[in-house]
């Protein structure tokens, strides 16, 4: 069983929902993201969501757009980002890192050579953005070669056909989108994201994760009353761009977020 | 030209998923799967529907002013020594270029679809104008996205798009340019999707795009074939039109596709120099990739980031290039090569002084090609090249480069 699996099924035998928070690697600066990643853990996180820098990162809104600015700054690449999971590796062994991007970067160095040096690291799950199912064939069949998870999006605007055939494609957990939008935009109506989950889990058993629109632990707690897991982004993006010129702290007042988060869903 | 091909296969693409062999597709994010499902069914009904075509036709006829000219520019064949030039002339269009021919069908698939709003991507403005248009005529609130270096270079066009009653919204973010735009245009989509028509300028971006913006262009090939035979009594031996997205290459190219004869050339932008990397020609110098929706010939670095391009002219300023264009190379159906900078506007130059017509920078890449390629060629060849754009737009550049101050 894959990593991604085991957590999501430690968390349900605890009756738990996973705290999956998303930040984008080498923001503000490479030396930082590993720190950042343990005390996320440390702090609470169950899965995390680790973001390749894109240039033209068009589902994000402005916070993540930043972010990737930033991190290209140092010219941040997808090796790069692999080489920051096998350092993770180093001191955690369970925790599951999905990678969170966009496909040119992964299609400029070939599929097949992504997988293997993903897997080498210890990537668990990819999450292309702009890779839906219906052109991702070839792609899906290489990643379950070397038991990476295939995460794919739902979103509001999905249709029931559609949704029969993108579970039937996803592995590890689905990202339900829970508002129209860019990351970072609205706030979500939780009867609304409650719903369609349930419209979801018709079709499947694979978990469902939700993100979009959760800012603070108040949300984070509503959603986990719904959802198997509760995502997070711009939010703690946004933290560290406030603390670009005090890069000590980016660990732990992010953790601190993380943490409060933590302790809502749990009470 | 590979004597392989099956090119009556080939001018029927793309194939039910948007593919052009291994180039176009729908790579975007789910949240616009569905609006890109229902576009796609809402135009291949009206594409159709007598009642559609009729409208579409009329507003060609009588609002764009088509069919434009097919202009036999003697002087310039004359001053060149070769083969025989003709332009089409889609810089006499309503506003000014062959935008207004797509933005016209979107429109109408707008109003048939019921959106109340529609947005746009503009690089040189002239889609933007041409959106802003059409919006002004049917009562559609307009917003037009725009690079925040492109609204300062296409000042008279921003002005243009504010009369119309268009909110022109300058893009600060990236390079800001036409990618940039774009990726904003999307971004509004998919927040605003339900109300909201997208009307991409280019025939480029996530299927049905490429398709429908090529069918809404083929008008000029049709009618340039058409003209040239009844003017020259024969097909012509060459087309020559310039790339950026490629909407005005593909809408001359597509209706010629099975005549094998005619050869093609679509011409990029080569800015500085292709051998500078200061360019915008990733047919030339990119390799296949995937951005904005569709996978095609891009400029990308080796860690598969989009490279900043650079081309004198703001509407060739992107760095890739509609999916059809990216097959019709692979394929060798068509041929794709580059102007610089300085030979576009030199060509301006001479087919202002020597025709008496003022071509768009961008179309001014074209008649540089074209000019280099009649040389070559002998007298009684014929050479169409789409003549995309007027150039009242660029004044403020030409004059800049000139150092004067207007």
């Amino acid at each position: 069983m894959s990593r991604i699996s085991t957590s999501f099924e430690k968390l349900k035998k605890e009756g738990r929902t996973a705290l999956i928070p998303y930040v984008t690697a080498g923001d503000p600066a490479p030396g930082v993201t590993v720190e950042l990643l343990h005390g996320m853990v440390e702090a609470g996180a169950d899965v995390i969501e680790l973001g390749v820098p894109f240039s033209d990162p068009m589902a994000d809104g402005p916070v993540i757009q930043l972010a990737c600015e930033r991190a290209l700054l140092h010219n941040t690449r997808l090796l790069d980002v692999l080489a920051m999971v096998a350092e993770f590796r180093e001191k955690d062994a369970d925790t599951p890192i999905v990678l969170m991007g966009y496909l040119n970067p992964i299609e400029i160095l070939g599929y097949q050579t992504f997988a293997e040096e993903a897997k080498k690291a210890g990537v668990d799950g990819v999450l292309t953005v702009d890779l839906p199912p219906e052109e991702s064939g070839e792609f899906n069949q290489i990643m379950r070669a070397h038991d990476i998870d295939t995460i794919y999006l739902l979103a509001p605007t999905t249709e029931d056909e559609r949704i029969k055939y993108i579970c039937e494609h996803g592995s590890g957990y689905l990202y339900y989108v829970s508002v129209k939008g860019v990351t970072g935009s609205a706030s979500l109506d939780v009867q609304a994201v409650a719903d369609k989950l349930d419209l979801i889990r018709e079709y499947t058993t694979v978990p469902l994760g939700v993100g979009f629109g959760i800012k603070d632990a108040e949300s984070a707690k509503a959603v986990s009353a719904v959802a198997d897991g509760v995502i997070v982004g711009s939010v703690l993006v946004n933290k560290i761009a406030e603390l670009v010129k005090d890069q000590q702290q980016i660990a732990p007042q992010v953790s601190a977020i993380i943490k409060d988060m933590r302790v809502a869903m749990d009470s | 030209m590979p004597t392989n091909i099956d090119l009556k296969a080939l001018s029927q693409l793309p194939d039910s998923k948007g593919h052009f062999g291994p180039y176009g597709g729908r790579f975007v994010s789910e949240t616009l799967m569905a609006a890109l499902k229902q576009l796609e069914e809402t135009y291949e009904t009206l594409w159709r529907d007598p009642a559609f075509q009729e409208e579409f036709d009329k507003d060609l006829a009588h609002y764009v002013g088509r069919p434009s000219p097919l202009y036999h520019a003697k002087h310039l064949t004359e001053h060149v020594g070769g083969a025989q030039i003709y332009l089409k002339r889609e810089d006499l269009n309503h506003t000014g270029a062959h935008k207004i021919n797509n933005t016209i069908g979107q429109a109408l698939l707008a109003k048939f679809t019921g959106k109340p709003r529609v947005i746009a991507e503009t690089g040189a403005g002239q889609h933007g104008v041409a959106t802003a248009t059409v919006a002004a005529r049917l009562g559609l609130e307009c917003q037009v996205y725009m690079g925040a270096e492109d609204v300062q270079r296409q000042a008279l066009n921003v002005y243009r798009m504010k009369l119309l009653g268009a909110e022109v919204i300058s893009v600060e973010s990236g390079t800001r340019t036409l990618k940039d735009a774009m990726n904003e245009a999307m971004r509004d989509w998919v927040t605003n999707v339900d109300d909201t028509f997208y009307i991409i300028g280019t025939a480029a971006g996530p299927h049905p795009y490429p398709k429908l913006v090529r069918d809404f262009q083929c008008v000029i090939g049709r009618e340039a074939r058409q003209q040239c035979l009844e003017q020259a009594g024969r097909l012509p031996d060459a087309l020559v039109a310039c790339v950026g997205g490629g909407s005005n290459a593909i809408g001359l190219f597509h209706p010629f596709i099975e005549d094998a004869d005619v050869k093609m050339y679509g011409v990029e932008a080569g800015g500085y120099g292709v051998e500078t990397g200061q360019h915008a020609a990733p047919l030339s110098a990119g390799s296949p990739g995937v951005l904005h929706g569709n996978r095609t010939y891009l400029m990308s670095d080796e860690g598969g980031q989009i490279i900043g391009t650079h081309s004198v002219s703001a509407g060739l300023d992107y760095p890739g290039v509609g999916p059809e264009h990216s097959y019709l190379k692979d394929t060798g159906r068509a041929e794709y090569v580059d102007a610089t900078d300085d030979e576009a506007m030199d060509a301006f130059r001479a087919l202002t002084r020597i025709e008496g017509i003022m071509p768009a920078i961008e179309s001014s890449h074209a008649v540089a090609y074209a000019m280099k390629l009649a040389k070559e060629m002998d007298k009684d060849q014929i050479i169409v090249v789409n003549l995309s754009g007027r150039g009242d737009k660029d004044i403020h550049t030409v004059a800049q480069i000139d150092g004067i101050n207007i």
